[in-house]
């Protein structure tokens, strides 16, 4: 195998129209591990990962994909990776068998051979009950499992993951944890995009933040969060009145900014590592504060922008009344389904 | 997670495999992959997937069934006693054509199911797989060949029953049946062309059917040409229709002219060869 890194991108650059919606995108990186891409929705991810897949042409900049270029070696290009798309890129009016037998005769196996592999593999994805149940049927989470299992008949050198978690419930989402951290113990290469800061430090070696079709900081997850604050500690003292001594003593143990939060009981603190925590709470327990929640917290993607951009996520840049609708709608949608 | 895989594997005894286990099992080398498919069995197994569709959605050959028996009886009895004095004769005038002029129509469903198909995921998942791109348009046209037999078989039975009896027999009918066939194979380029180039469903029905109808309707399907104005004769004799509709009527007639059907293949060429890569090319573009 050739020590070519997994993607060497520079200048990468795609307009729709007037957006620019990948506007100078320079990514190196290496092979084996988890590769995340973390930015808010519209920031360019999906469009970056389609023209590394060579599902689109570039309008500017190279990409070389396991050392091939991705617009005159598209082919070798795609004997080497697989695809798991945003929206489940399979075939709706088929059974999970018929969907993955289509993909593996189309990677060149035998009906026979493709046949025992989707066998094999729904098993091994908790899928043989739904073998031969059409997918328009089967849930959120079945059907992310079946569409990673479609990128599996051949094991990929790259595969790309253009947000595998969103809008799955919690433990469909720790099964794809899991799946991916599977695959990358056997050597594949992970390119993941995601919209959630968890996800990213829970699975990538390295992160690259983009936001305007731009790539706004790279390295990993600890270098960010070193940029960041690492997170926060969120208390809250049984009697109200003793707030401010508890903020005190948070403020000198941690030695962190600590601001009174609109519940009189509850204390907010930035911090830079969690290094403290354990003592501040003890500290507490020895003043003889009783705490009724000590929470240490991640820092939101929020709060990540706010650090890097020193403003807070859009989720998309064109500030019109239709995006804005859009971005309610999304909200709703997503709380009438919990 | 693996609090599930525990306890459905705890019964069993002895191995407890948890699920990450059993996916790298299932997991074949990355060096191990078969030779890549090749066009043709690329293109059959899209075309397969066709016929998947057409099993679990039978609905959709609702088109290609009520559509071919309303235009065949609809045309013969409303036209029949004044074009050609009686139902009897006409129907031996008609019935080549409307079976032209039906599979021609349905043609035009092609392009309009690509143009919902190629926006979905699963041809992102296609047009990453290295197979010989074309296959999935051409894939998907072969497994609409099996909505045209079943529209035209549909057409030929009302059509016998109404009393339409040819002199070709069963071998001159089966001649017409697969020269349309590969006629509507070509001109389903054109409307690929056309799904692939519009935005919507709607928009692409509509250019179809602004081309089908001066296509189908200026044509000898109905009338004999002569009856009409002569710049509009002349404009009738080279629609690519009549040709093929004139071919279908010597064919079903028992008289095989090599001259006719080498003119309707040599339209046939050119259809694929002017449309086939204009739509691979927006094919290819489409993001």
């Amino acid at each position: 195998m050739s020590t070519s890194p997994a993607i060497e991108a520079t200048g990468l650059v795609k307009h729709f129209g007037d957006t620019k919606a990948v506007d100078g995108v320079d990514l190196t990186i290496a092979r084996g591990g988890v590769y995340g891409v973390l930015g808010p929705n519209g920031a360019g991810k999906t469009t970056a990962i389609r023209m590394l897949a060579t599902l689109l042409r570039p309008d500017g900049g190279q990409a070389r994909v396991l050392g091939h270029d991705v617009i005159t070696e598209a082919a070798a290009v795609r004997e080497k990776i697989a695809l798991t798309g945003q929206f489940a890129s399979l075939d709706e009016d088929l059974t999970g068998l018929e969907n993955l037998v289509l993909l593996g005769k189309l990677q060149g196996y035998s009906f026979a051979t493709a046949r025992r592999r989707g066998a094999e593999l729904l098993e091994a994805f908790g899928l043989a009950d739904a073998t031969n149940r059409q997918v328009k049927k089967y849930s959120g989470g079945m059907r992310r499992r079946l569409d990673i299992a479609g990128s599996l008949l051949t094991t990929p050198e790259l595969i790309f993951l253009d947000e595998p978690t969103t809008g799955i419930d919690p433990r469909s989402r720790n099964q794809v944890w899991d799946i991916i951290r599977t695959l990358v113990a056997a050597g594949t290469t992970v390119l993941l995009t995601t919209q959630y800061l968890e996800e990213a430090d829970q699975l990538a070696n390295r992160l690259a933040v983009i936001d305007h079709g731009k790539v706004i900081a790279e390295g990993t997850p600890g270098q960010l969060k070193a940029q960041v604050g690492s997170g926060t500690v969120q208390a809250r003292v049984s009697d109200p009145e003793r707030r401010d001594e508890a903020a005190e003593i948070l403020a000198r143990v941690l030695g962190a900014d600590v601001d009174a939060a609109a519940d009189p009981a509850a204390i907010h603190a930035r911090i830079d590592s969690h290094a403290h925590a354990a003592a501040a709470l003890s500290a507490l327990e020895e003043a003889e504060i009783a705490v009724e929640t000590f929470a240490l917290g991640q820092p939101s993607l929020d709060e990540v922008f706010l650090a890097l951009t020193g403003r807070p996520a859009e989720t998309d840049d064109r500030t019109d009344d239709s995006a804005a609708g859009a971005e309610d709608a999304a909200t709703e949608e997503k709380a009438s389904t919990r | 997670m693996s609090e599930t895989s525990t306890r459905t594997r705890r019964p069993a005894g002895a191995d407890v495999v948890t699920e990450a286990e059993r996916i790298r099992n299932v997991l074949v080398d990355p060096g191990d992959r078969p030779t890549r498919a090749g066009a043709v069995s690329a293109s059959l197994t899209y075309g397969w997937r066709a016929l998947l569709k057409i099993k679990h959605v039978p609905e959709q050959l609702f088109d290609v069934t009520v559509f071919p028996i309303m235009m065949t009886v609809m045309f013969t009895y409303i036209f029949g006693g004044a074009l050609a004095g009686s139902v009897g004769d006409y129907v031996q005038f008609l019935i080549p054509g409307i079976f032209a002029q039906t599979l021609i129509m349905v043609t035009m469903y092609t392009g309009l199911t690509l143009n919902r198909d190629v926006s979905k995921g699963i041809f992102d998942r296609f047009r990453s797989l290295p197979t010989w791109r074309p296959a999935q348009l051409v894939g998907a046209l072969l497994g609409d060949q099996v909505r045209y037999i079943l529209a035209g078989i549909i057409i030929l039975a009302v059509g016998f029953i109404m009393g339409f009896r040819p002199d070709g027999g069963i071998s001159g009918v089966l001649a017409a049946f697969v020269m349309l066939l590969v006629f509507a194979f070509s001109l389903s380029w054109v409307w690929t062309l056309v799904s692939l180039a519009v935005r919507t469903e709607q928009a692409a029905m509509g250019v179809s059917m602004f081309i089908l109808m001066p296509l189908t309707f200026a044509s000898n399907i109905f009338v004999r040409p002569e009856t009409m104005p002569s710049w509009l004769e002349r404009a009738v004799e080279v629609n690519p229709v009549s040709v093929v509709v004139s071919t279908i009527r010597e064919l079903m007639a028992g008289t095989f002219d090599a001259g006719s059907v080498g003119v309707v293949l040599v339209y046939c060429a050119v259809l694929v060869a002017v449309f086939g890569p204009l739509s691979m090319m927006l094919y290819n573009r489409k993001s």
